[in-house]
């Protein structure tokens, strides 16, 4: 990994985020006036947002609001139609390919299936971005890919392919993945989806964890309120295309406004509807089939 | 929208994907020397699309070869002409057969695991997970399949010939009753260089279509269970029509 870039990117203070809440100045993700529109479907209308160095931020709001494609306009994978994004020194939108992948190579990240590579098995798995980055002799790769498995409890599992591992070990071999090339950025893409509690726990644990021992800025997008809850140093929630609330989770959980509350407590009733835009329902069903 | 208007659209979606399967083509060519460093990873595809795909290109080859022997035989029997069966099989193996069946079985052999395996990949976000990871997936995924399937093309071309010959030499000579001189006589008289170069050559430009609609079809396919398949069907169908159309051209241009 290139110091110079990442001396961009890192904590400078290598520690937790909790000691540099409180220094407004301290961004490491500005989002300024982004809009993004899927066809007809405007996702971002002038989505603002800080992300703080150090700290576990996560980015909340119900489906279909756009928190994947937050995601993917953070790591270039989509450019905005309107707006900035800033990623430590770097103007995202404007990335030629190279420095594109500069900028990768300081980010890591956890997809929600894992997204392993299903022909290798997960030593391989974990020791792919060493092996395509560096030339790092094999037995120097073997003990840096042993540590990353033993932190997140799997270096016994070194040999199996990823068709043998339940879903949590598949995300727990992912995150290891994520990290052996000791990023400064991780991004969490619902990681707590389709986990048993155990898993979950373990996985709540790391995540925290690792941001802290590591120094790294952690991004968990997700909708589980109560794991964010114990996660998560500050919090945001989308919805409407916009940034609705942000702040300590505590302090969303106690919001007045109708559509955080609505949200945070898990209401039906509410300015987010429960059902998708639709003609009248008498009129849908007495309709003739095959027309809409 | 009338009938000249489907055609009209037809005809564009036709061109954009020309256009589209072209540019895709010139990344993989300004690639190419970079991945031609990383052989290991091309030899690796060699052996999935060429060794893999051995067992069916020699039993075709095979059958193909005592087909064409049997049927050439009857003709040629009739003109008293029995004793060019040789050069008459190898001419036809060589110049037509040989590249032609094997692209064709090469299609729905190696082809079809191609692009589903790269369409898989995209489906499972293996592909988003390599970008992530600051790993081109044209060039460490698409290009070493390509490259493998060009080079294995006119290997297994090479052997579905000889072994087309060994049967077209067990059905004329072992059961048919040629001389054996005479039919290898025959061959090397009427098989020319200018006809193996043909061989080749074709067998070269059928392994670029094959490999690049099998490619480009799983790369751009749907991420989806019924996207990958349709990926998986248009790159047999893309590549058969594509190969005879081309076999054709090439034919009349070096007649």
């Amino acid at each position: 990994m290139s110091a110079q870039v990442s001396t961009a990117l890192r904590d400078p203070d290598g520690g937790s985020g909790h000691t540099r809440a409180d220094d407004p100045g301290d961004n490491l993700v500005e989002m300024r006036g982004v809009s993004f529109r899927r066809g007809e479907m405007m996702i971002f209308d002038g989505l603002d947002m800080n992300i703080r160095r150090g700290q576990v931020t996560a980015i909340m709001g119900p489906s279909g609001t756009g928190k994947t494609t937050l995601l993917r306009l953070l790591t270039g994978q989509l450019r905005p139609d309107a707006g900035t994004v800033r990623v430590g020194d770097y103007d995202v939108p404007t990335l030629g390919l190279n420095r594109l992948y500069d900028l990768r190579r300081q980010m890591g990240m956890l997809f929600q299936n894992g997204a392993l590579l299903t022909d290798y098995n997960v030593f391989d798995n974990v020791a792919f971005p060493l092996r395509e980055h560096t030339r790092l002799p094999e037995r120097l790769i073997r003990h840096i890919v042993l540590t990353k498995l033993h932190a997140v409890g799997l270096r016994g599992a070194a040999w199996l392919y990823p068709a043998e591992l339940s879903g949590g070990m598949n995300r727990r071999v992912a995150l290891a993945r994520a990290i052996v090339m000791d990023p400064d950025i991780l991004i969490y893409d619902e990681p707590f989806v389709g986990l048993d509690p155990i898993s979950m726990g373990v996985i709540v644990r790391l995540i925290r964890r690792l941001n802290d021992a590591l120094g790294l800025t952690s991004i968990v997008v997700s909708h589980d309120i109560h794991e964010l809850e114990v996660v998560a140093d500050e919090s945001f929630l989308l919805a409407e295309g916009r940034v609705v609330a942000h702040g300590p989770h505590r302090e969303l959980m106690a919001q007045d406004s109708a559509l955080v509350r609505q949200f945070m407590h898990g209401e039906a009733d509410g300015p987010v509807p429960y059902h998708f835009p639709a003609p009248d329902y008498a009129t849908d069903l007495l309709n003739t089939p095959g027309r809409r | 929208m009338g009938l000249l208007g489907e055609l009209g659209a037809t005809l564009a979606s036709f061109l954009r994907t020309l256009g589209s399967m072209a540019i895709f083509l010139g990344r993989l060519i300004a690639y190419t020397p970079a991945g031609l460093m990383r052989f290991r990873l091309v030899v690796h595809q060699v052996h999935n699309t060429g060794a893999l795909s051995l067992v069916i290109i020699m039993l075709s080859g095979f059958f193909v070869g005592m087909v064409l022997a049997l049927q050439g035989f009857d003709l040629l029997a009739r003109f008293n002409s029995e004793n060019v069966l040789g050069g008459a099989t190898a001419l036809a193996l060589i110049k037509e057969l040989g590249p032609v069946i094997t692209a064709l079985l090469f299609a729905g052999r190696a082809g079809t695991a191609l692009a589903s395996e790269i369409g898989l990949m995209k489906a499972t976000d293996q592909l988003s997970a390599m970008e992530m990871m600051a790993v081109d997936p044209m060039r460490r995924v698409v290009l070493p399949r390509f490259l493998g399937g060009i080079i294995a093309m006119p290997l297994l071309v090479a052997v579905f010939t000889a072994i087309g010959i060994f049967g077209a030499w067990t059905i004329g000579v072992a059961l048919m009753g040629v001389d054996p001189g005479v039919f290898w006589s025959q061959m090397q008289s009427l098989v020319s260089m200018d006809d193996v170069r043909e061989g080749i050559f074709k067998s070269v430009v059928f392994g670029v279509t094959a490999s690049l609609v099998a490619v480009y079809e799983g790369y751009t396919a749907w991420p989806t269970a019924e996207g990958v398949g349709r990926a998986t069907t248009r790159t047999v169908v893309i590549t058969a029509v594509a190969v005879l159309i081309l076999d054709y051209m090439i034919t009349a241009a070096l007649l």
